[in-house]
Protein backbone atom coordinates (compact mmCIF):
# COMPACT_ATOMS: atom_id res chain seq x y z
CA UNK A 1 0.00 0.00 0.00
CA UNK A 2 1.26 3.37 -0.89
CA UNK A 3 1.96 5.81 2.02
CA UNK A 4 1.31 9.31 1.14
CA UNK A 5 2.79 11.55 4.42
CA UNK A 6 -0.80 12.27 4.84
CA UNK A 7 -3.79 10.52 4.31
CA UNK A 8 -7.38 10.49 5.98
CA UNK A 9 -7.06 6.30 5.63
CA UNK A 10 -3.50 6.26 7.12
CA UNK A 11 -3.72 9.05 9.46
CA UNK A 12 -7.06 9.12 10.76
CA UNK A 13 -9.09 6.27 10.18
CA UNK A 14 -6.92 3.47 11.35
CA UNK A 15 -5.71 5.01 13.83
CA UNK A 16 -8.79 5.81 15.11
CA UNK A 17 -10.11 2.34 14.38
CA UNK A 18 -6.93 0.77 16.24
CA UNK A 19 -8.61 2.08 19.58
CA UNK A 20 -11.71 0.27 19.58
CA UNK A 21 -13.79 2.77 19.78
CA UNK A 22 -14.86 3.61 16.42
CA UNK A 23 -17.07 2.13 14.08
CA UNK A 24 -17.44 3.06 10.77
CA UNK A 25 -20.81 2.88 8.70
CA UNK A 26 -20.01 2.85 5.11
CA UNK A 27 -22.27 3.26 2.06
CA UNK A 28 -24.43 4.93 4.35
CA UNK A 29 -25.84 8.44 3.04
CA UNK A 30 -27.06 10.85 5.47
CA UNK A 31 -30.29 11.98 5.37
CA UNK A 32 -31.12 14.25 8.06
CA UNK A 33 -29.75 15.45 11.39
CA UNK A 34 -32.30 14.16 14.36
CA UNK A 35 -33.16 16.61 16.75
CA UNK A 36 -35.54 16.07 19.92
CA UNK A 37 -38.34 18.52 21.20
CA UNK A 38 -35.65 20.86 22.67
CA UNK A 39 -34.11 21.14 19.85
CA UNK A 40 -31.11 19.26 20.73
CA UNK A 41 -29.13 17.10 17.88
CA UNK A 42 -29.89 13.30 18.82
CA UNK A 43 -28.36 11.51 16.18
CA UNK A 44 -28.80 11.08 12.41
CA UNK A 45 -30.38 8.81 9.82
CA UNK A 46 -29.50 7.59 6.91
CA UNK A 47 -30.20 5.31 3.91
CA UNK A 48 -27.88 2.15 3.41
CA UNK A 49 -27.27 2.19 -0.08
CA UNK A 50 -26.69 -1.30 -0.19
CA UNK A 51 -30.42 -2.37 1.33
CA UNK A 52 -32.01 0.58 0.68
CA UNK A 53 -33.59 0.77 4.14
CA UNK A 54 -33.74 3.62 6.77
CA UNK A 55 -31.92 3.20 9.84
CA UNK A 56 -30.25 5.95 12.73
CA UNK A 57 -27.39 6.31 14.75
CA UNK A 58 -27.63 8.02 18.26
CA UNK A 59 -25.20 9.86 19.85
CA UNK A 60 -24.59 12.38 22.71
CA UNK A 61 -23.29 14.87 19.89
CA UNK A 62 -23.32 15.20 16.39
CA UNK A 63 -20.62 16.36 14.27
CA UNK A 64 -20.35 17.05 10.63
CA UNK A 65 -17.80 17.01 8.25
CA UNK A 66 -19.45 16.23 4.82
CA UNK A 67 -17.68 18.84 3.09
CA UNK A 68 -19.19 22.49 2.77
CA UNK A 69 -22.03 21.70 0.50
CA UNK A 70 -23.32 18.54 1.69
CA UNK A 71 -23.24 19.73 5.38
CA UNK A 72 -25.69 22.66 4.28
CA UNK A 73 -27.65 20.49 2.49
CA UNK A 74 -28.14 17.79 5.70
CA UNK A 75 -28.59 21.23 8.04
CA UNK A 76 -31.43 23.13 5.63
CA UNK A 77 -32.96 19.25 5.13
CA UNK A 78 -33.36 18.85 8.94
CA UNK A 79 -35.85 21.36 9.55
CA UNK A 80 -38.26 20.52 13.26
CA UNK A 81 -40.49 22.17 15.24
CA UNK A 82 -37.86 24.08 16.67
CA UNK A 83 -35.57 24.60 13.71
CA UNK A 84 -38.21 25.69 11.11
CA UNK A 85 -35.62 27.40 8.78
CA UNK A 86 -33.28 24.27 8.87
CA UNK A 87 -31.28 22.98 11.77
CA UNK A 88 -28.53 25.84 12.91
CA UNK A 89 -29.66 28.27 10.37
CA UNK A 90 -32.14 30.86 12.67
CA UNK A 91 -29.39 33.53 11.37
CA UNK A 92 -30.43 32.51 7.67
CA UNK A 93 -26.79 31.90 6.43
CA UNK A 94 -26.84 28.35 6.03
CA UNK A 95 -26.17 27.86 2.39
CA UNK A 96 -25.04 31.19 1.85
CA UNK A 97 -21.28 32.92 1.81
CA UNK A 98 -20.02 29.92 -0.28
CA UNK A 99 -16.95 30.31 -2.12
CA UNK A 100 -14.18 28.71 -4.15
CA UNK A 101 -10.64 29.56 -4.92
CA UNK A 102 -9.67 31.55 -7.86
CA UNK A 103 -8.28 29.35 -10.37
CA UNK A 104 -6.41 30.53 -13.52
CA UNK A 105 -3.57 28.33 -16.07
CA UNK A 106 -1.28 28.67 -18.92
CA UNK A 107 1.14 26.03 -20.23
CA UNK A 108 3.65 25.30 -23.23
CA UNK A 109 7.20 24.10 -24.14
CA UNK A 110 10.26 25.15 -22.60
CA UNK A 111 12.57 24.78 -25.66
CA UNK A 112 16.03 24.17 -24.09
CA UNK A 113 14.61 21.15 -22.27
CA UNK A 114 13.69 19.60 -26.13
CA UNK A 115 15.48 15.97 -26.39
CA UNK A 116 17.16 16.13 -22.96
CA UNK A 117 18.55 13.66 -21.28
CA UNK A 118 16.08 11.27 -19.15
CA UNK A 119 15.85 10.54 -15.66
CA UNK A 120 13.24 10.01 -12.90
CA UNK A 121 11.39 13.15 -12.05
CA UNK A 122 8.80 11.97 -10.60
CA UNK A 123 7.33 14.54 -8.02
CA UNK A 124 8.41 17.23 -10.03
CA UNK A 125 5.25 17.71 -12.15
CA UNK A 126 2.82 17.35 -9.04
CA UNK A 127 4.04 18.56 -5.84
CA UNK A 128 3.32 21.96 -4.39
CA UNK A 129 6.37 23.77 -5.78
CA UNK A 130 4.62 27.27 -5.44
CA UNK A 131 5.48 31.10 -5.32
CA UNK A 132 3.50 32.51 -2.50
CA UNK A 133 1.48 35.88 -3.24
CA UNK A 134 4.07 38.22 -3.20
CA UNK A 135 2.25 41.91 -4.04
CA UNK A 136 1.21 44.69 -2.03
CA UNK A 137 -2.79 45.22 -2.90
CA UNK A 138 -2.84 48.92 -2.41
CA UNK A 139 -1.35 49.59 -5.48
CA UNK A 140 -3.60 46.71 -7.45
CA UNK A 141 -7.21 46.75 -8.54
CA UNK A 142 -8.65 43.36 -6.96
CA UNK A 143 -8.34 42.47 -2.82
CA UNK A 144 -6.27 39.79 -1.77
CA UNK A 145 -3.93 37.33 -3.11
CA UNK A 146 -2.86 34.03 -5.07
CA UNK A 147 -0.21 31.79 -5.38
CA UNK A 148 0.96 29.96 -8.03
CA UNK A 149 1.98 26.33 -8.68
CA UNK A 150 4.32 24.91 -11.16
CA UNK A 151 4.52 21.43 -13.03
CA UNK A 152 6.32 19.81 -15.72
CA UNK A 153 8.73 16.97 -16.30
CA UNK A 154 9.23 13.44 -17.49
CA UNK A 155 5.42 12.66 -16.36
CA UNK A 156 4.52 9.16 -16.71
CA UNK A 157 2.27 8.84 -20.01
CA UNK A 158 -1.16 8.28 -19.46
CA UNK A 159 -4.17 9.01 -21.77
CA UNK A 160 -4.38 12.04 -23.86
CA UNK A 161 0.05 11.92 -24.04
CA UNK A 162 1.06 11.97 -27.59
CA UNK A 163 -1.95 13.43 -28.59
CA UNK A 164 -2.27 16.94 -30.72
CA UNK A 165 1.70 16.72 -32.50
CA UNK A 166 0.27 18.48 -35.43
CA UNK A 167 0.02 21.83 -33.25
CA UNK A 168 3.91 21.21 -31.86
CA UNK A 169 5.74 19.36 -34.61
CA UNK A 170 6.15 21.97 -37.35
CA UNK A 171 6.99 24.94 -35.13
CA UNK A 172 9.97 24.00 -33.78
CA UNK A 173 13.00 22.25 -35.19
CA UNK A 174 13.21 18.80 -34.12
CA UNK A 175 16.88 17.73 -33.66
CA UNK A 176 17.68 20.86 -36.11
CA UNK A 177 15.46 19.43 -39.08
CA UNK A 178 12.62 21.59 -39.88
CA UNK A 179 9.27 19.70 -40.37
CA UNK A 180 5.62 19.71 -41.21
CA UNK A 181 3.40 19.88 -38.98
CA UNK A 182 1.82 16.09 -38.65
CA UNK A 183 3.08 13.11 -40.39
CA UNK A 184 3.36 9.69 -39.23
CA UNK A 185 6.36 7.37 -39.15
CA UNK A 186 9.38 6.95 -37.68
CA UNK A 187 10.14 10.86 -38.03
CA UNK A 188 6.35 11.21 -35.91
CA UNK A 189 7.97 8.70 -33.05
CA UNK A 190 11.62 10.94 -33.54
CA UNK A 191 9.12 14.01 -32.64
CA UNK A 192 7.29 12.08 -29.40
CA UNK A 193 11.09 11.61 -28.28
CA UNK A 194 12.18 15.32 -28.96
CA UNK A 195 9.29 16.66 -26.93
CA UNK A 196 9.16 14.47 -23.55
CA UNK A 197 9.56 16.01 -20.56
CA UNK A 198 9.98 20.16 -21.90
CA UNK A 199 6.71 21.00 -20.88
CA UNK A 200 6.27 23.63 -18.29
CA UNK A 201 2.89 25.22 -16.92
CA UNK A 202 1.52 27.13 -13.80
CA UNK A 203 -1.85 27.71 -12.55
CA UNK A 204 -2.65 30.30 -10.02
CA UNK A 205 -5.05 29.77 -6.65
CA UNK A 206 -6.59 32.70 -5.55
CA UNK A 207 -8.84 33.78 -2.54
CA UNK A 208 -12.25 34.62 -3.74
CA UNK A 209 -14.05 37.37 -1.72
CA UNK A 210 -17.02 36.17 0.24
CA UNK A 211 -20.79 37.40 -0.69
CA UNK A 212 -23.80 36.48 0.93
CA UNK A 213 -25.34 36.20 -2.29
CA UNK A 214 -23.18 33.27 -3.73
CA UNK A 215 -24.89 30.51 -1.65
CA UNK A 216 -26.74 27.00 -2.34
CA UNK A 217 -29.89 26.09 -1.47
CA UNK A 218 -32.56 23.39 -1.17
CA UNK A 219 -34.22 22.66 -4.96
CA UNK A 220 -37.22 23.17 -4.79
CA UNK A 221 -38.47 20.31 -6.78
CA UNK A 222 -35.80 17.80 -6.91
CA UNK A 223 -34.37 14.44 -4.80
CA UNK A 224 -31.80 12.81 -5.71
CA UNK A 225 -32.49 8.76 -6.17
CA UNK A 226 -32.84 8.45 -2.32
CA UNK A 227 -35.39 10.85 -2.08
CA UNK A 228 -33.63 13.39 -0.14
CA UNK A 229 -34.07 16.88 -1.56
CA UNK A 230 -31.09 18.47 -3.22
CA UNK A 231 -29.17 21.45 -3.62
CA UNK A 232 -29.33 23.93 -6.33
CA UNK A 233 -26.46 26.44 -6.64
CA UNK A 234 -25.93 30.42 -7.21
CA UNK A 235 -22.92 31.94 -7.55
CA UNK A 236 -21.47 34.82 -9.61
CA UNK A 237 -18.12 35.80 -9.36
CA UNK A 238 -17.33 39.51 -8.78
CA UNK A 239 -15.23 41.47 -10.57
CA UNK A 240 -12.46 41.49 -7.89
CA UNK A 241 -12.17 37.78 -9.41
CA UNK A 242 -11.75 38.58 -12.68
CA UNK A 243 -9.80 41.28 -12.03
CA UNK A 244 -7.57 38.60 -10.25
CA UNK A 245 -7.33 36.37 -12.74
CA UNK A 246 -6.33 38.81 -15.30
CA UNK A 247 -3.17 39.73 -13.35
CA UNK A 248 -2.42 36.13 -13.38
CA UNK A 249 -2.79 35.86 -16.99
CA UNK A 250 -0.50 38.83 -17.03
CA UNK A 251 1.97 37.25 -14.60
CA UNK A 252 2.03 33.66 -16.42
CA UNK A 253 2.53 35.36 -19.86
CA UNK A 254 5.46 37.26 -18.22
CA UNK A 255 7.46 34.22 -16.32
CA UNK A 256 6.55 32.37 -19.25
CA UNK A 257 8.09 34.74 -21.56
CA UNK A 258 10.60 35.32 -19.53
CA UNK A 259 11.91 31.93 -18.81
CA UNK A 260 12.01 31.44 -22.33
CA UNK A 261 9.21 29.48 -23.05
CA UNK A 262 6.30 29.04 -25.56
CA UNK A 263 3.05 29.31 -24.59
CA UNK A 264 0.89 26.91 -26.21
CA UNK A 265 -2.37 26.86 -24.13
CA UNK A 266 -4.34 28.88 -21.85
CA UNK A 267 -3.02 32.57 -23.50
CA UNK A 268 -6.60 33.43 -24.78
CA UNK A 269 -7.64 35.79 -21.23
CA UNK A 270 -10.32 38.69 -22.49
CA UNK A 271 -13.12 40.00 -20.89
CA UNK A 272 -15.82 38.07 -22.19
CA UNK A 273 -14.19 35.05 -20.90
CA UNK A 274 -13.20 36.29 -17.39
CA UNK A 275 -9.56 35.88 -18.39
CA UNK A 276 -10.13 31.90 -18.20
CA UNK A 277 -11.38 32.24 -14.60
CA UNK A 278 -12.37 28.44 -13.49
CA UNK A 279 -15.77 28.06 -12.96
CA UNK A 280 -16.82 28.15 -9.26
CA UNK A 281 -17.07 24.78 -7.92
CA UNK A 282 -13.65 23.74 -10.32
CA UNK A 283 -11.03 24.18 -8.00
CA UNK A 284 -13.36 22.23 -5.45
CA UNK A 285 -12.09 23.98 -2.56
CA UNK A 286 -15.74 24.68 -1.31
CA UNK A 287 -16.30 27.07 1.77
CA UNK A 288 -18.45 29.16 3.88
CA UNK A 289 -21.75 27.74 3.87
CA UNK A 290 -22.19 27.75 7.71
CA UNK A 291 -19.85 30.20 8.95
CA UNK A 292 -18.62 30.95 12.09
CA UNK A 293 -18.44 34.37 14.01
CA UNK A 294 -19.48 35.62 17.86
CA UNK A 295 -23.05 37.18 16.74
CA UNK A 296 -25.81 34.11 16.26
CA UNK A 297 -28.00 36.25 13.98
CA UNK A 298 -25.30 36.48 11.57
CA UNK A 299 -23.65 33.43 11.42
CA UNK A 300 -23.94 29.73 11.93
CA UNK A 301 -21.45 28.58 14.55
CA UNK A 302 -19.38 29.99 17.35
CA UNK A 303 -15.44 29.87 17.28
CA UNK A 304 -15.35 26.52 18.53
CA UNK A 305 -17.21 25.17 15.03
CA UNK A 306 -20.53 24.61 17.55
CA UNK A 307 -24.10 25.45 16.29
CA UNK A 308 -25.58 28.56 18.28
CA UNK A 309 -29.05 27.45 17.74
CA UNK A 310 -27.90 23.71 19.00
CA UNK A 311 -24.61 23.35 21.47
CA UNK A 312 -24.34 19.59 20.63
CA UNK A 313 -24.03 20.08 16.93
CA UNK A 314 -20.45 20.60 15.65
CA UNK A 315 -19.69 21.08 11.58
CA UNK A 316 -15.76 20.67 11.36
CA UNK A 317 -15.63 21.05 7.41
CA UNK A 318 -15.20 24.10 5.06
CA UNK A 319 -18.88 24.94 5.82
CA UNK A 320 -17.60 26.72 9.02
CA UNK A 321 -14.70 29.07 7.07
CA UNK A 322 -15.73 32.97 6.65
CA UNK A 323 -13.08 33.25 3.96
CA UNK A 324 -10.17 30.79 2.88
CA UNK A 325 -7.04 31.76 2.45
CA UNK A 326 -5.57 31.38 -1.41
CA UNK A 327 -4.09 27.66 0.08
CA UNK A 328 -5.75 24.75 0.19
CA UNK A 329 -8.13 24.45 2.97
CA UNK A 330 -7.57 21.27 3.88
CA UNK A 331 -4.82 21.64 6.80
CA UNK A 332 -7.38 24.42 8.17
CA UNK A 333 -10.03 22.19 8.65
CA UNK A 334 -7.52 19.60 10.37
CA UNK A 335 -6.35 22.07 13.15
CA UNK A 336 -10.28 23.44 13.06
CA UNK A 337 -11.83 20.05 13.41
CA UNK A 338 -8.59 19.11 16.63
CA UNK A 339 -9.57 22.31 18.20
CA UNK A 340 -13.46 21.34 17.86
CA UNK A 341 -12.98 17.86 19.42
CA UNK A 342 -10.87 19.13 21.84
CA UNK A 343 -13.06 21.64 23.15
CA UNK A 344 -16.27 18.79 22.65
CA UNK A 345 -13.85 17.00 25.00
CA UNK A 346 -13.64 19.56 27.42
CA UNK A 347 -17.47 20.43 27.29
CA UNK A 348 -18.34 16.48 28.23
CA UNK A 349 -16.11 16.69 31.11
CA UNK A 350 -18.01 19.68 32.04
CA UNK A 351 -20.94 18.20 31.73
CA UNK A 352 -21.84 20.72 29.72
CA UNK A 353 -22.97 18.03 26.63
CA UNK B 1 -34.59 0.93 12.84
CA UNK B 2 -31.43 1.07 15.20
CA UNK B 3 -27.79 0.80 14.26
CA UNK B 4 -26.44 -1.76 11.75
CA UNK B 5 -24.90 -4.46 13.30
CA UNK B 6 -23.27 -5.48 10.21
CA UNK B 7 -19.98 -3.02 9.96
CA UNK B 8 -18.00 -2.52 7.00
CA UNK B 9 -15.39 -0.51 8.66
CA UNK B 10 -12.10 -1.67 6.25
CA UNK B 11 -14.61 -0.50 3.48
CA UNK B 12 -13.67 3.12 4.83
CA UNK B 13 -10.75 3.08 3.30
CA UNK B 14 -10.60 3.64 -0.45
CA UNK B 15 -7.78 1.93 -0.93
CA UNK B 16 -9.63 -1.50 0.43
CA UNK B 17 -12.59 -0.99 -1.25
CA UNK B 18 -11.62 -2.87 -4.97
CA UNK B 19 -11.21 -6.16 -3.22
CA UNK B 20 -13.63 -5.48 -0.86
CA UNK B 21 -15.94 -4.80 -3.59
CA UNK B 22 -15.91 -8.81 -5.13
CA UNK B 23 -18.69 -9.35 -2.22
CA UNK B 24 -16.68 -10.07 1.43
CA UNK B 25 -19.17 -10.13 3.89
CA UNK B 26 -17.94 -8.33 7.30
CA UNK B 27 -16.27 -10.59 9.79
CA UNK B 28 -15.65 -13.06 7.35
CA UNK B 29 -12.55 -13.35 4.80
CA UNK B 30 -10.98 -9.55 6.58
CA UNK B 31 -7.24 -11.40 6.98
CA UNK B 32 -7.95 -12.38 3.11
CA UNK B 33 -9.11 -8.89 2.19
CA UNK B 34 -6.39 -7.21 4.22
CA UNK B 35 -3.29 -9.07 2.06
CA UNK B 36 -5.48 -8.83 -1.27
CA UNK B 37 -5.68 -4.89 -0.13
CA UNK B 38 -1.73 -5.08 -0.04
CA UNK B 39 -1.30 -6.45 -3.11
CA UNK B 40 0.62 -4.52 -5.80
CA UNK B 41 -0.91 -4.35 -9.20
CA UNK B 42 -3.72 -1.83 -11.14
CA UNK B 43 -5.94 -0.54 -8.42
CA UNK B 44 -9.59 -0.21 -9.58
CA UNK B 45 -12.87 0.91 -7.57
CA UNK B 46 -16.01 -0.93 -7.63
CA UNK B 47 -17.94 1.03 -10.19
CA UNK B 48 -14.93 1.21 -12.62
CA UNK B 49 -14.61 -2.60 -12.70
CA UNK B 50 -18.16 -2.59 -13.09
CA UNK B 51 -17.69 -0.11 -16.10
CA UNK B 52 -14.71 -2.26 -17.18
CA UNK B 53 -16.81 -5.06 -17.29
CA UNK B 54 -19.76 -4.02 -18.93
CA UNK B 55 -17.14 -2.85 -21.45
CA UNK B 56 -15.76 -6.05 -22.19
CA UNK B 57 -19.27 -7.35 -22.45
CA UNK B 58 -20.14 -5.05 -25.05
CA UNK B 59 -20.18 -6.63 -29.06
CA UNK B 60 -17.37 -5.71 -31.02
CA UNK B 61 -17.49 -2.13 -31.94
CA UNK B 62 -15.37 -2.57 -35.00
CA UNK B 63 -16.11 -4.82 -37.98
CA UNK B 64 -13.37 -6.99 -39.47
CA UNK B 65 -12.48 -4.78 -42.47
CA UNK B 66 -12.63 -1.41 -39.77
CA UNK B 67 -10.05 -3.15 -37.51
CA UNK B 68 -8.16 -4.49 -40.05
CA UNK B 69 -7.96 -0.95 -41.76
CA UNK B 70 -7.28 0.57 -38.42
CA UNK B 71 -3.88 -1.74 -38.11
CA UNK B 72 -2.67 -0.82 -41.14
CA UNK B 73 -3.42 2.59 -40.30
CA UNK B 74 -1.73 2.29 -37.10
CA UNK B 75 1.34 1.06 -38.20
CA UNK B 76 2.31 3.59 -41.00
CA UNK B 77 1.25 5.89 -38.10
CA UNK B 78 3.72 4.20 -35.62
CA UNK B 79 6.14 1.34 -37.72
CA UNK B 80 8.56 -0.79 -35.57
CA UNK B 81 11.64 1.12 -35.68
CA UNK B 82 15.44 0.87 -34.08
CA UNK B 83 14.10 1.95 -30.69
CA UNK B 84 10.78 -0.11 -30.20
CA UNK B 85 8.06 -2.07 -32.02
CA UNK B 86 5.25 -0.93 -34.08
CA UNK B 87 1.60 0.34 -33.15
CA UNK B 88 0.05 -3.52 -33.28
CA UNK B 89 2.80 -5.20 -31.41
CA UNK B 90 2.01 -2.42 -28.84
CA UNK B 91 -2.06 -3.62 -29.28
CA UNK B 92 -3.03 -0.25 -30.57
CA UNK B 93 -5.51 -1.66 -32.27
CA UNK B 94 -6.99 -3.46 -28.80
CA UNK B 95 -6.77 0.16 -27.77
CA UNK B 96 -8.89 1.86 -30.12
CA UNK B 97 -11.76 -0.62 -30.05
CA UNK B 98 -11.83 0.02 -25.89
CA UNK B 99 -11.44 3.49 -26.37
CA UNK B 100 -14.53 3.89 -28.70
CA UNK B 101 -17.00 2.27 -26.11
CA UNK B 102 -15.21 3.79 -23.47
CA UNK B 103 -15.68 7.17 -25.15
CA UNK B 104 -18.51 7.31 -27.70
CA UNK B 105 -17.90 10.53 -29.07
CA UNK B 106 -15.28 8.84 -31.16
CA UNK B 107 -17.01 6.20 -32.71
CA UNK B 108 -18.57 8.42 -35.63
CA UNK B 109 -16.03 10.05 -36.24
CA UNK B 110 -13.81 6.75 -36.53
CA UNK B 111 -16.87 5.17 -38.46
CA UNK B 112 -17.56 7.73 -40.82
CA UNK B 113 -13.86 8.69 -41.16
CA UNK B 114 -12.83 5.12 -42.01
CA UNK B 115 -15.57 4.79 -44.59
CA UNK B 116 -14.44 8.41 -46.20
CA UNK B 117 -10.76 6.73 -46.48
CA UNK B 118 -12.33 4.34 -48.21
CA UNK B 119 -14.67 6.16 -50.45
CA UNK B 120 -11.57 8.09 -51.16
CA UNK B 121 -9.68 5.48 -52.20
CA UNK B 122 -12.20 3.97 -54.43
CA UNK B 123 -12.61 6.74 -56.18
CA UNK B 124 -8.84 7.67 -56.62
CA UNK B 125 -7.86 3.69 -57.19
CA UNK B 126 -11.20 2.17 -57.20
CA UNK B 127 -9.92 -0.39 -54.13
CA UNK B 128 -10.73 0.34 -50.76
CA UNK B 129 -7.97 1.21 -48.56
CA UNK B 130 -7.07 -2.27 -46.96
CA UNK B 131 -6.46 -3.59 -50.51
CA UNK B 132 -4.63 -0.97 -51.89
CA UNK B 133 -0.64 -1.52 -52.33
CA UNK B 134 1.53 0.23 -49.78
CA UNK B 135 2.39 2.55 -52.09
CA UNK B 136 -1.10 3.78 -53.07
CA UNK B 137 -1.86 3.77 -49.24
CA UNK B 138 1.21 5.85 -49.02
CA UNK B 139 0.06 8.43 -51.36
CA UNK B 140 -3.44 8.65 -49.37
CA UNK B 141 -1.69 8.83 -46.34
CA UNK B 142 0.35 12.39 -47.58
CA UNK B 143 -2.61 13.87 -48.68
CA UNK B 144 -4.10 13.97 -45.40
CA UNK B 145 -1.61 13.90 -42.95
CA UNK B 146 -0.04 17.49 -42.99
CA UNK B 147 -2.78 19.72 -41.98
CA UNK B 148 -0.81 22.77 -43.42
CA UNK B 149 -0.23 21.08 -46.75
CA UNK B 150 -4.09 20.39 -47.28
CA UNK B 151 -5.54 23.60 -45.92
CA UNK B 152 -8.11 25.05 -48.20
CA UNK B 153 -8.52 21.89 -50.26
CA UNK B 154 -12.52 20.84 -49.84
CA UNK B 155 -12.16 17.44 -51.19
CA UNK B 156 -9.88 16.46 -47.97
CA UNK B 157 -10.46 18.36 -45.30
CA UNK B 158 -12.44 15.51 -43.47
CA UNK B 159 -9.61 13.52 -44.43
CA UNK B 160 -7.19 15.17 -42.58
CA UNK B 161 -9.59 15.62 -39.01
CA UNK B 162 -10.02 12.11 -39.46
CA UNK B 163 -6.12 11.55 -39.84
CA UNK B 164 -5.13 13.70 -36.77
CA UNK B 165 -7.71 11.80 -34.70
CA UNK B 166 -6.52 8.43 -35.90
CA UNK B 167 -3.14 9.64 -34.88
CA UNK B 168 -4.08 10.94 -31.91
CA UNK B 169 -5.26 8.04 -30.46
CA UNK B 170 -2.41 5.48 -32.07
CA UNK B 171 0.34 7.70 -30.29
CA UNK B 172 -1.50 7.70 -27.26
CA UNK B 173 -2.72 3.82 -27.09
CA UNK B 174 1.13 3.34 -28.14
CA UNK B 175 2.99 5.68 -25.50
CA UNK B 176 1.13 4.20 -22.47
CA UNK B 177 1.66 1.04 -23.23
CA UNK B 178 4.83 -1.07 -21.99
CA UNK B 179 6.33 -0.40 -25.02
CA UNK B 180 5.83 2.97 -25.63
CA UNK B 181 7.16 4.11 -22.24
CA UNK B 182 10.23 2.29 -22.94
CA UNK B 183 10.53 4.13 -25.94
CA UNK B 184 10.16 7.28 -24.33
CA UNK B 185 12.77 6.79 -21.88
CA UNK B 186 9.74 7.40 -18.60
CA UNK B 187 12.41 6.45 -15.72
CA UNK B 188 9.96 7.15 -12.65
CA UNK B 189 7.13 4.96 -11.03
CA UNK B 190 10.32 3.99 -8.48
CA UNK B 191 9.26 4.55 -4.74
CA UNK B 192 11.98 5.80 -2.29
CA UNK B 193 14.69 5.32 -4.89
CA UNK B 194 14.91 9.01 -6.25
CA UNK B 195 18.79 10.22 -5.60
CA UNK B 196 18.12 13.88 -7.20
CA UNK B 197 19.06 15.52 -10.66
CA UNK B 198 21.86 13.46 -11.87
CA UNK B 199 25.32 15.07 -11.64
CA UNK B 200 25.66 16.27 -15.70
CA UNK B 201 22.50 16.96 -15.73
CA UNK B 202 23.11 19.70 -13.04
CA UNK B 203 25.94 20.75 -14.92
CA UNK B 204 24.30 21.50 -18.24
CA UNK B 205 21.96 24.25 -16.89
CA UNK B 206 24.78 25.29 -14.40
CA UNK B 207 23.21 24.13 -11.23
CA UNK B 208 24.41 22.24 -8.23
CA UNK B 209 22.68 21.08 -5.17
CA UNK B 210 24.29 22.41 -1.76
CA UNK B 211 25.71 19.78 0.70
CA UNK B 212 23.10 20.36 2.87
CA UNK B 213 20.71 19.67 0.50
CA UNK B 214 22.25 16.33 -0.18
CA UNK B 215 22.63 15.29 2.80
CA UNK B 216 19.07 16.21 4.22
CA UNK B 217 16.93 16.07 1.19
CA UNK B 218 18.48 13.32 -1.34
CA UNK B 219 19.70 10.54 0.71
CA UNK B 220 17.70 7.19 0.81
CA UNK B 221 18.10 4.21 2.48
CA UNK B 222 18.18 1.01 -0.12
Amino acid sequence: MAKADFSSPNVLIYPALKTGKLEVIADAMAREVITDDNGKATGVSYVSKEDMLEYQVDGRVVILAASACETARLLLNSKSQRHPNGLANSSNVVGKYLQDSNGTAMGGYLPELFGRKRYNEDGVGGMHVYTPWWLDNKKLDFPRGYHIEYWGGFGQPAYGFGMGMQGINGKYAVNGKKKEAGGYGASLKEDQRYFYGANVGMAGRGEAVAFEHNKCEIDPNTVDKYGIPVLRFDVTQSDHEIKQAKHMKETFREMMHNMGAVITWGDDGTPENKYGLDKPGYIIHEAGTARMGDNAKTSALNKWSQAHDCNNLFCVDGSQFTSQADKNITWTILALSMRASEYIIDEMKKQNL
Amino acid sequence: MKRRESLKYIAASALASATLAAGCKPGEKKEEAAKEAFKPGVHRYEDELQELKALENMPKFFNEHEIATITILGDIIIPKDAVSGSASEAKVPDFIEFTVKDQPKFQVPMRGGLKWLDMFCLKKFNKSFKDCSEQQRIEVVDLIAYPERAKGKSELTQGVAFFSTIRDLTATGFYTSEMGVKDLGYAGNKPNQWNGVPDDVLKQYGMAYTPRELEVCLSFDA
